[in-house]
């Protein structure tokens, strides 16, 4: 006997589907993640998410915050607290999440990221300390992503396979845009409309 | 090898000249041409209009008559789709034995000529041919180039490109009156793009698409003309 | 308006004669899917193994269904685990309810919406101002369809019959935008000027959901314009909308959705912006959150064993820009949130193939099968656009054509005899089904030959 119903609404779809399934029977199924065929991983990642009009530029570790401090140019820049110390720049402040009435303060926000995929050019944030909640890198106008390039993986499958458990993930394939007029992409919305992406290779 | 030739209701009726073209080609491939009264009709048009009781009366009678052939042979992709697609299920076992062995025209040439049978067959046609692509062709038997390699063996004959190939000329059976503004609005692009390649000759599979185009050049008073695949396959094979 | 709902209050042909007069909207629709078509034929044949995945993903998605109690249950408890509370809702009504009382509990009387074709199809945002409670979309299409207020008319792109020039006088007019072209990044940027405060200022938001994981309890949202993220992230309600069908089963399942969904919709290799969360993160996005699970008639979809693969739609669009009829039709006459080759035979299952007006959408198709060979996920639109046309049975005044046909064909002796009196007097009429004004609408009909196939075969042998 089930308990006394508190919902009846839960109970009625769910007698409903177990009528309208009645005399089916489920079929058990085995699948295998597709692979990814990509020799060059890092630079396929580097040519697709480029093709999407993010910013890429790849380099060893050492050159960094050369090229950080750059791209940052003048504007003020927040930056995720886990990120490695020598990578943030002197002048930007450390910030884990930017509340709705600093949405104009900040120019940029500085981010690692959990992981990034050849396949679409996609990086992934789970969110953790070196990116930050999810604020972070939405509503400055400018996300600047750092990659290393032990992080990318060839194909959607690997990444998704290495992301379980992850509660929340925001994946970002190129900077804001819209396909609603006329079903042609322009860049450039509500989220970032600039996106630089640093690939770092290992120092030798 | 011993065919029978599953003519369809609508050229047994209406285009008898395409059954006979049909017989043609295959005899001048080396095939022994039979054709069995009994057959009517596939039931397509019966099971498309909503009445699948109908429909599946008449598939039964159809796949009864050739499960017993050696091989079936149609000048329709459309009757030939819903053979294999539909004979199995409106007719079971027979229906399904029936589909086995029932190929479009071009589909069944392809494969003979591939064998290396048929040499003897030369084809002449003059004049300047547009190919239409009928969507059941296409799509329910895969039919892409098949049918436009056997138009390039054939002499004298030009094949010209049409614009989006793959676009349904909005016929649809059951579709062509019951929504005939749709219908119509899809044939006037299709028939802009026919006329556009130049052709004197829009060819195809199938005699229901053709018609409809015909009946919609003829509104527009256009010069161009409509011929069954098989007739134009069958040129010089007298 | 800006709703939509499901229910036709036409039937297709006679609404389709009103919208295919409409030189403007079939232009911008033509041009819109023509551009899509190619790419999302590009997107496709870069991925080796296209036909695999959609074959994984059809089996998937119909193994969720087999399971689909389970699964529910499963993803319920995952997601009041992470701090999330799960509603059930039997119809629309239910539903609009459901999200009525989550504002007016929080005392709040506006909420931002992210593009949702389910709340569309509960006509939430009339219900929602009828309690004084404010929707506002967000989604660039969605917004052009408030602030023109009209109907939805594709499932993805809800405004495509209106092109950049409508869009820069619509944005001229209602949101007082200086607009000195129609360039549609200069009309994404008003746009963004337009709803910036709204969401900064947002306390409560509403969305779908493309798909959510009953391993995990995780929901996702897919999205181009980062409205969506603005949504998820800043208001500290969420409420949800989503049909029991979308749920699936494993983490990994995401793969096939990932890959397959941004390919197959707006033809890119991923979409911008991907959102999943769990329940409810402390510190990070809203602190309350509100899965509502909808049936609304897709228990009754399911019933039907030959036709539930129906629900295995990941609402792509995939379908309707390739559809020659939707192309020429537009959305709007398929009177439905669900419009094009989906909508033909997911509405008429929604609401019962008894119903008078929508039971005329299976008819909306040639049956040439482009669907088919597009969809994602391996839905045969054409075979059952041709099951549930048996199922809507046949108007009595086609009825009895139909029998007198079928009496005829199912004799050649008969057949011959049809054919000599067709050959007497006009008629064609036992070969075409349906009225014969229709085929004279716009073609002449053939002459009929003096000797019928079998006549010649028997001379000539
Ligand atoms: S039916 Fe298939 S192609 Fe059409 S919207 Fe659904 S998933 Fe996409």
């Amino acid at each position: 006997m089930e308990a006394e119903s508190v919902n009846p609404s839960r109970d009625a779809i769910l007698a409903r589907l177990r009528e309208a399934l009645e005399g089916s029977s489920p079929r058990p199924r085995q699948d295998e993640p597709g692979a990814w065929p990509t020799p060059d991983p890092v630079a396929e990642f580097a040519e697709k998410a480029a093709e999407y009009r993010a910013r890429v530029w790849r380099g060893c570790q050492a050159d960094a915050p050369a090229r950080l401090a750059e791209v940052i140019g003048a504007g003020r820049a927040a930056v995720a607290p886990g990120l490695d110390t020598h990578l943030i720049p002197p002048g930007a402040e450390v910030r884990s999440r930017i509340r709705p009435v600093e949405a104009e303060t900040y120019a940029a926000a500085v981010t690692g990221c959990r992981l990034a995929i050849a396949e679409t050019g996609t990086i992934v944030l789970d969110h953790g300390p070196d990116q930050g909640t999810r604020s972070l890198t939405l509503l400055p106008d400018h996300h600047i992503c750092l990659v290393r390039t032990d992080q990318i993986v060839a194909g959607v499958a690997e990444a998704v396979a290495a992301l379980k458990g992850a509660g929340l993930q925001t994946w970002i394939s190129g900077p804001s845009a819209t396909s609603d007029i006329e079903l042609i992409r322009v860049e450039g919305v509500h989220g970032p409309r600039r996106l630089d992406i640093l690939i770092l290779e290992p120092d030798a | 090898m011993r065919v029978q030739l599953f003519v369809t209701c609508l050229n047994d009726a209406v285009f008898p000249k395409v059954g006979l073209a049909t017989a043609r080609v295959l005899e001048a491939v080396g095939c022994r041409v039979e054709f069995d009264e009994r057959q009517v009709c596939c039931g397509q048009m019966h099971l498309n209009s909503g009445d699948e009781a109908s429909g599946r009366d008449l598939a039964v009678r159809m796949a009864e008559v050739f499960a017993e052939a050696e091989a079936v042979v149609s000048p329709s992709g459309s009757c030939v789709a819903m053979a294999r697609h539909f004979w199995p299920k409106l007719a079971g076992d027979t229906g399904r034995i029936a589909a086995q062995k029932t190929f479009e025209l071009s589909e069944f040439l392809t494969h003979r000529l591939a064998q290396g049978l048929g040499r003897g067959w030369t084809p002449e046609f003059a004049g300047r041919v547009a190919w239409h692509s009928s969507c059941h062709g296409r799509r329910g038997l895969g039919l892409l180039d098949q049918p436009k390699a056997l138009l390039r063996q054939v002499r004298g004959l030009e094949l010209l490109e049409i614009e989006s190939e793959d676009q349904c000329c909005g016929f649809g059976g059951t579709f062509s009156v019951k929504n005939p503004d749709v219908s119509l609005a899809m044939m006037d692009d299709k028939l802009d793009a026919l006329e556009a390649t130049g052709a004197e000759w829009i060819t195809g599979t199938d005699s229901s698409c053709l018609m409809h185009l015909a009946g919609g050049l003829s509104r527009r008073g256009s010069r161009l003309k409509t011929i069954h695949l098989a007739e134009i396959l069958a040129g010089g094979a007298d | 308006m800006s709703g939509g709902g499901i229910t036709p209050s036409d039937r297709f042909e006679k609404a389709v004669k009103l919208t295919l007069a409409d030189g403007q909207m079939r232009a911008n629709l033509r041009h819109a899917t023509t551009t899509i078509r190619r790419k999302r034929q590009r997107a496709q044949d870069e991925v080796p193994d296209w036909q695999e995945l959609r074959d994984r993903a059809a089996r998937m998605k119909d193994d969720a269904h087999a399971r689909l109690p389970e699964l529910l249950i499963q993803l319920e408890e995952r997601v009041q685990d992470a701090g999330g509370r799960v509603h059930w809702a039997r119809d629309a009504a239910e539903a609009r309810e459901i999200v009525a009382a989550i504002a007016a509990g929080y005392g709040l009387n506006r909420v931002v919406k992210v593009k949702s074709m389910t709340t569309d199809e509960i006509e939430l945002n009339d219900f929602l101002a009828s309690r004084g409670i404010a929707a506002v979309e967000t989604d660039l299409a969605e917004l052009i369809c408030q602030l023109a207020g009209d109907r939805p008319s594709h499932i993805l792109v809800p405004a495509i019959h209106r092109n950049r020039r409508e869009i820069q006088e619509l944005f001229r007019r209602t949101l007082g935008a200086d607009l000195p072209t129609d360039n549609p990044a200069e009309l994404a940027e008003a746009a963004r000027l337009h709803l910036r405060r709204t969401f900064l200022a947002a306390e409560m938001a509403v969305s779908g959901a493309n798909f959510a994981v009953a391993e995990t309890g995780t929901v996702a949202v897919v999205e181009s314009e980062g409205n969506g993220r603005m949504c998820l992230t800043l208001p500290r309600v969420l409420a949800t909308v989503m049909g029991v069908e979308k749920v699936f089963p494993l983490w990994s399942d995401v793969e096939l959705m990932l890959r397959l969904l941004p390919r197959s919709s707006t033809a890119e290799r991923m979409n911008p912006y991907t959102s999943f969360w769990t329940g409810v993160r402390p510190g990070d996005g809203p602190q309350e959150f509100h899965l509502i699970l909808l049936d609304n008639g897709r228990s009754r979809v399911l019933a039907d064993p030959s036709t539930r693969e129906t629900l295995r739609c990941i609402r792509c669009s995939a379908c309707l820009n390739v559809c020659p009829v939707y192309e020429r039709a537009g959305g709007h006459a398929y009177g439905s949130v669900y419009p094009g080759p989906i909508g033909a035979i997911l509405t008429p299952q929604l609401l019962g193939m008894e119903h008078g007006e929508a039971n005329s959408l299976p008819g909306a198709s040639s049956l040439c099968g482009a669907c088919l060979e597009v969809c994602p996920v391996k839905i045969d639109i054409p075979r059952i656009l041709v099951e549930l046309r048996a199922k809507a049975g046949v108007k009595p005044a086609e009825s009895a054509g139909l029998k007198a046909a079928a009496w005829a064909m199912a004799s050649p002796r008969r057949f011959e005899a049809a054919i000599r009196w067709a050959r007497r007097g006009r008629g064609l009429a036992p070969l075409l089904p349906g009225p014969l004004s229709g085929w004279l609408q716009g073609r002449d009909l053939p002459e009929m030959p003096a000797r019928s196939f079998r006549e010649e075969w028997r001379r000539s042998r």
